[in-house]
């Protein structure tokens, strides 16, 4: 019996007939071969966020981005006049990596005025203009206007820094984005400036990890030991349920209830919680934010607990009702690693009681992602056996559904595209 | 020895060289290295004087607090970190999270 209203077919599976509802394969997620059509067929083309505008503060602030998938490594750069650039991180002369501190893999950022080569002295503008080459007389026909930084395709959208690897990217950044992303502009990211970064190295495939987050049918059972006692068997009778699904292009969108812990009991709620006021679902004292765009909660929930805008194809914004949002980034390292990045924003705290809340925040998003981050290298290693090959999934897994389909469309389309074979 | 926290709070100051840290990974390997029995008592003692310390700490500007009240907030920090290990889990370590690691890299101050 649902809890919410369905799509008059039912099921959110079956309003999206394109998915099916046949038992799935995870051979998408165990196959090196795969792995080197997905970086072609999808990393190298589609729209991949690599941070935000306020990373870059002025006028030569720069970070680089090591993007192991697309075998590239890039410097993101705000020039003289404002512009927000990315170009490949490769000096012109020999090869070197242009911008790196101690380790060469390691990112870094800062400030400059241009950037010189830490080889011969070759120096680039913020413009990725080649400026100054060392003994230039030396050299045959080298005309310094032909060789500046490879530029990388670089479009922002709301503060968010996409860059594009195609030669010629198929899609301006707002068309690939669609109507369902767009319409969260307005919300005040930039505004949210409070930032907690988390990483680490997962020991899955990427998708493995998407899937992780794209379902709540697994937090009544997986957190279950997360909360007090009578929280949890509340949670485990009911099961979860989600109140809104939708599906827009290759992104994906699940809404959550609302939870208000500071309305339930105190058998139910952490002692800690009730003085600083803080926890998994955020700060308890919700800021004004003004008025939300309409792509917030689109589903109209009430109560509204979060939304979860799942891009394709490694990027996750999600937005709380509570007034805070986190990102996630699922960057591959190879068929069954990848880098998992977590970032969440605030407003900045004014006093030490709100700098006190987004801590138990914060601390309480990653006790919950270590455990969603446990099972991930039991299911790749368990997959890899390939003893099981077909895998149901759910009403409440349908978004799961969808980024395998999308994945296998782009790879066919290209393999069809450049290879003539589906 | 000099005092590390504001004098109202003079009787916590046995927990403040070990549970005084800037970092959240500071905090998280504290926490890992230290038994039940330790974590328990700085729980004791500190959780009683949350609210009291959380209001000691916001007369300040956040922006330019004494050091001795930087000390106390990272204390309270401190007891954020250790109370899903005391309240709930009842060990140091997170439950059902076998060997996953999610590292703080970046994070306001103080």
């Amino acid at each position: 019996m649902s809890r919410f209203p369905r799509p008059f077919e039912g099921t959110w599976t079956e309003h999206y007939p394109e998915l099916g509802t046949d038992p799935v394969t995870y051979d998408d997620s165990i196959s090196p071969e795969f792995y080197e059509l997905e970086r072609r067929a999808i990393f190298k083309r589609a729209w991949l966020n690599v941070g935000r505008v306020e990373q870059l503060a002025k006028p030569g602030s720069y970070f680089t981005k090591e993007v192991a998938v697309t075998n590239a490594s890039i410097v993101v750069v705000r020039d003289r006049e404002g512009e927000v650039r990315a170009f490949h991180n490769v000096c012109r002369h020999r090869g070197n990596k242009l911008v790196w501190n101690d380790f060469p893999r390691e990112e870094t950022e800062g400030v400059a005025r241009q950037f010189v080569c830490k080889y011969h002295g070759w120096r680039y503008g913020l413009d990725g203009a080649l400026n100054h080459v060392q003994q230039e007389s030396e050299f045959f026909d080298l005309d310094k206007s032909c060789y500046g930084l490879v530029p990388v395709h670089c479009e922002v959208w709301a503060g968010f820094i996409f860059v594009n690897f195609a030669h010629q990217p198929e899609q301006s950044l707002r068309e690939f984005l669609g109507p369902m992303i767009t319409a969260l502009e307005g919300y005040p990211f930039g505004r949210m400036t409070e930032r907690f970064a988390y990483r680490t190295e997962v020991h899955a495939n990427w998708k493995l990890f998407v899937d992780a987050f794209a379902e709540f049918y697994h937090a009544p059972v997986l957190h279950a030991k997360q909360s007090r006692e009578r929280y949890a068997a509340a949670g485990q009778k009911l099961g979860f349920e989600a109140p809104y699904y939708r599906i827009d292009g290759p992104h994906r969108l699940v809404s959550t209830a609302g939870v208000r812990n500071w309305e339930m009991g105190d058998d139910a709620v952490k002692r800690s919680e009730v003085l600083t006021r803080g926890g998994l679902f955020g700060p308890w004292d919700k800021p004004d934010l003004g008025k939300m765009p309409p792509g917030v909660n689109p589903g109209r929930c009430d109560p509204w607990g979060l939304d979860s805008f799942q891009l394709f194809p490694n990027f996750v914004i999600l937005i709380w009702s509570q007034g805070w949002y986190l990102t996630y980034h699922y960057w591959p390292t190879s068929y069954n690693t990848h880098t998992f990045d977590g970032n969440v924003y605030f407003l900045p705290a004014r006093t030490a009681r709100e700098r006190i809340a987004h801590e138990m925040t914060a601390v309480t998003f990653k006790e919950f992602a270590l455990q969603d981050g446990n099972t991930l290298e039991a299911t790749q290693l368990s997959l890899e056996t390939r003893a099981v090959d077909r895998f149901h999934l759910n009403d409440q897994e349908v978004l799961l559904r969808h980024l395998h389909k999308v994945v296998g469309d782009w790879v066919d389309e290209y393999s069809f595209a450049n290879e003539g074979q589906p | 020895m000099t005092a590390m926290l504001p004098p109202p709070f003079a009787a916590l100051e046995p927990f403040a060289p070990t549970w005084c840290l800037a970092t959240e990974s500071e905090r998280w390997r504290r926490r890992h290295v230290s038994t039940m029995a330790d974590l328990s008592a700085f729980y004791d003692a500190v959780f009683p004087r949350l609210e009291e310390a959380i209001e000691f700490c916001n007369q300040f500007p956040l922006d330019d607090l004494p050091p001795d009240v930087t000390n106390l907030l990272q204390l309270i920090h401190s007891l954020v970190m250790v109370s899903m290990a005391v309240e709930i889990f009842g060990q140091p370590k997170t439950i059902d999270a076998a060997d996953a690691v999610l590292d703080r890299v970046r994070e306001p101050m103080p």
